[in-house]
């Protein structure tokens, strides 16, 4: 967790900084970050405050959204501000009481994930962790992760089913399962035009929600079929609503915007396994640091036969399949 | 001292017209009213409303994009005989052409614009006050090269006319410049819109060398064919006199640049089909069909049978040079270009996903109402532009501050060079 200030350090802050001379950006910038802040203690003592008071300040808020700067580029004060102004927002537009962590790539870690094609038996737990964990759109279905089921014998995503709708392990059949590979060369992160996506250096691939322009063309680029696109408003049930979020991952996606699989940068930044790998109820799953010689993934990738999809792209995936 | 004026008689231009021209022009006004209506809805509800999905992520709005920046590109095969090779005959169709140019990119922006999840944070695209991925991204390329373009075709017309208007002659050493820059843009915008498809190895459908030539090829034979046809018009509906000679030069370059366009289309299928690989399942999918997936199967097939029919009528000298069989074979090749190289370019390449799933695309009815919409949109531009240029190119309509003296019908930007032209006959009527 490196989130830096809560409302009332903020507030403090502010009440000093406008003491201060200060040229006119930075003035504006105190200006509105106090006048959120004035309005969020106020309506915390009244719950109950004037419907048109909370649309004021949703506007107010939502305006200093739009305005504000990519991610990538933002001061901790800027990033530390987004994020108070994004759980407000939260709590005001939709009920929900969430906590967005900024946490950065821990240094010396870059990941790596594995998946045991003996192992995996298809029952789609990993699907489903990975649709509650990261908050993922009902209404759409929209999923990261795909498990193809193919037959026995030969390795064909083309002849294989990923809608397979039936018992499972079904008989002479084997399972595979995709998602973002994390690429160490991502096509995805070369073509956008506003630099709303990139590589972050423990190698998790992210995308700037509120900067990405929606224009798909990632989507066009990448080999893997890893990246969604928010079709229309996003269903979440508020009582399923995750809250432990970060901002480059789980949070609220807009209408409009890119996403995609962050190898659940909130929980693996913090030392946890990806949603995925510890639902998994058979093992096929292994994550870890690459950089960890002691890792199990850096054993996998010593001991046994490890391929990768679509090598000869030479997009150097982070993500190996193999098998017992 | 003449812009107030120019502004105003430009207007009046724009304004004034027959009935029928009222007609076409509230008819026009009507679609592009519907296709705002339509993409009000889009935008409440998000691209959701359309056919779009997470497999086909591009649609018809992407297709007509890739088509119309040809027909941007093919200004050039006007631009540079008349004003760089100094070809007499195609002085006066040189600003007609510069018209459905700036006509053109109104739509491929428009269209591009349409395609965003997210317009309103088009701003993160100017560098400054958001960060343009160039050189890194072909779409941050596209984004400078269309609207240098549109700025280049509305900036070298304006001062032509600007100086008609005031009864100057253009001066060449300011206007020759950019109209190279302007010639060597065209090929750009093209090249561009191609490598941004083309570059991505993710969709081996695209992920092919030829696809930039073949862009060129297409483009050249569809704008020429639509230049054909709008002179062969504005000869008939105005006093506004083009030579003869200009059409059969036209013809030749689209018949030219039909074949060379049929001959790769020839070599990009024995390419995919001689020796099929798994990188063809696209093409198989686009041209045959993949089980009981073949939606587009009949639509592309439509567009060879226009191209190749009407490259055969265009092959043949006496129908070529009639204008009976000119003007329909120039408008079949059109359509047939815009099915190939639209939705018969762009939707196969997500059909099947890379990772083999097949999801096919149908374009529901925002999608067409928004697409109607552009379309009309970038007709009335291109109706004003013309309508504007017209009555200045022909003399009728010069600055009120040289009353004096004796308007000088300036037809061709090359007049200023004696010895060179040639008087034709004005047609009267």
């Amino acid at each position: 967790m490196t989130r830096d200030s809560t409302p009332d350090k903020q507030d403090a802050q502010d009440g000093t900084m406008l003491q201060k001379s200060v040229d006119r950006r930075h003035a504006l910038k105190v200006l509105a970050g106090g006048l959120a802040a004035g309005v969020q203690a106020v309506s915390a003592c009244a719950p109950l405050s004037a419907a048109s008071d909370e649309e004021r300040e949703i506007r107010v808020l939502a305006w200093q959204e739009y305005i504000k700067g990519n991610y990538r580029f933002m001061t901790e004060a800027e990033r530390a501000e987004t994020i108070a102004r994004l759980e407000r927002l939260a709590q005001l537009r939709r009920g929900e009481d969430v906590t967005i962590q900024t946490t950065g790539a821990q240094p010396g870690v870059v990941f790596g994930y594995a998946f045991n094609i003996s192992k995996c038996k298809g029952f789609r737990r990993c699907v489903e962790a990975c649709i509650n964990e990261n908050n993922l759109d009902r209404r759409a279905d929209t999923q990261y992760i795909r498990i193809f089921e193919m037959e026995d014998g030969v390795i064909n995503l083309d002849e294989a089913d990923a809608t397979f709708q039936h018992e499972v392990p079904a008989e002479g059949h084997f399972y595979m399962g995709t998602q973002c590979f994390q690429c160490a060369d991502p096509p995805c992160v070369k073509v956008c035009p506003v630099k709303a996506t990139w590589q972050e250096p423990d190698g998790i691939t992210v995308v700037d929600y509120d900067w990405c322009i929606g224009c798909r063309y990632c989507i066009a680029a990448c080999p893997y079929w890893a990246r969604r696109f928010n079709w229309s408003a996003a269903e979440v049930p508020v009582e399923e609503v995750n809250p432990n979020q970060h901002y480059l991952g789980n949070r609220a996606r807009k209408t409009g915007v890119v996403e995609k699989c962050t190898f659940c940068i909130h929980r693996t930044r913090q030392g946890r396994l990806p949603a995925c790998a510890e639902a998994c109820p058979t093992g096929a799953r292994v994550f870890g640091n690459l950089l960890d010689p002691d890792s199990e993934i850096r054993w996998v990738l010593a001991n046994k036969r490890v391929f990768r999809l679509k090598e000869d792209l030479k997009t150097e995936p982070r993500f190996w399949y193999f098998t017992d | 001292m003449h812009l107030k004026p120019f502004l105003l008689s430009a207007v009046n231009s724009a304004t004034s017209g027959g009935r029928s021209y009222h007609l076409w022009m509230a008819s026009l006004s009507l679609i592009i009213l519907a296709g705002a209506y339509a993409y009000s809805v889009q935008l409440r509800y998000g691209l959701g409303v359309t056919g779009m999905n997470d497999h086909v992520s591009w649609g018809l709005y992407i297709s007509n994009f890739t088509f119309l920046v040809g027909l941007a590109a093919a200004a050039l095969m006007l631009v540079l005989p008349a004003y760089i090779l100094e070809d007499v005959d195609f002085g006066r169709a040189v600003l007609m052409a510069e018209a459905v140019a700036v006509g053109a990119l109104v739509m491929c922006l428009s269209f591009v614009v349409v395609d965003l999840g997210n317009p309103f944070g088009s701003w993160h695209l100017v560098p400054g006050i958001g960060y343009l991925n160039w050189p890194r991204s072909l779409l941050a390329w596209d984004v400078i090269v269309l609207n240098g373009y549109l700025v280049l075709n509305l900036a070298i017309p304006f001062y032509i006319l600007y100086s008609h208007y005031a009864g100057r002659t253009p001066d060449k050493r300011k206007y020759l410049p950019w109209m190279y820059l302007a010639v060597m843009w065209a090929v750009s915008i093209h090249l561009v819109t191609a490598f941004l498809l083309a570059g991505l190895p993710a969709r081996p459908f695209w992920n092919t060398a030829l696809l930039g030539p073949r862009f060129l090829a297409s483009a050249f034979t569809a704008g020429p064919a639509f230049m054909i046809v709008l002179l062969y018009f504005i000869r008939h509906a105005t006093k506004y006199d083009i030579a003869d000679r200009a059409f059969s030069k036209l013809a030749l370059i689209t018949t030219v640049a039909a074949q060379i366009n049929l001959v790769m289309l020839v070599s990009e299928l024995f390419y995919k089909f001689y020796s099929p690989t798994e990188h063809g399942i696209n093409a198989r999918y686009l041209f045959f069909g993949l089980g009981e997936h073949h939606a587009l199967v009949p639509w592309i097939w439509t567009g060879i049978a226009l191209n190749v029919l009407a490259t055969i009528t265009l092959m043949i000298h006496p129908l070529r040079r009639n204008p009976h069989w000119l003007m329909p074979a120039c408008a079949v090749l059109f359509v047939g270009i815009w099915i190939e190289k639209g939705i018969g370019l762009v939707v196969p390449g997500f059909v099947p996903s890379p990772l083999g799933e097949i999801v096919e695309y149908t374009p529901t009815w925002v999608e067409l109402g928004v697409t109607a919409g552009i379309w009309a949109l970038g007709l009335f531009v291109l109706t004003v532009l013309v309508k504007v240029a017209l009555p200045i190119e022909l003399g009728d309509v010069r600055s009120p501050y040289l009353e004096a003296r004796q308007p000088t019908p300036i037809v061709r930007p090359r007049s200023a060079r004696a010895g060179h032209g040639k008087v034709r006959p004005v047609r009267t009527r």
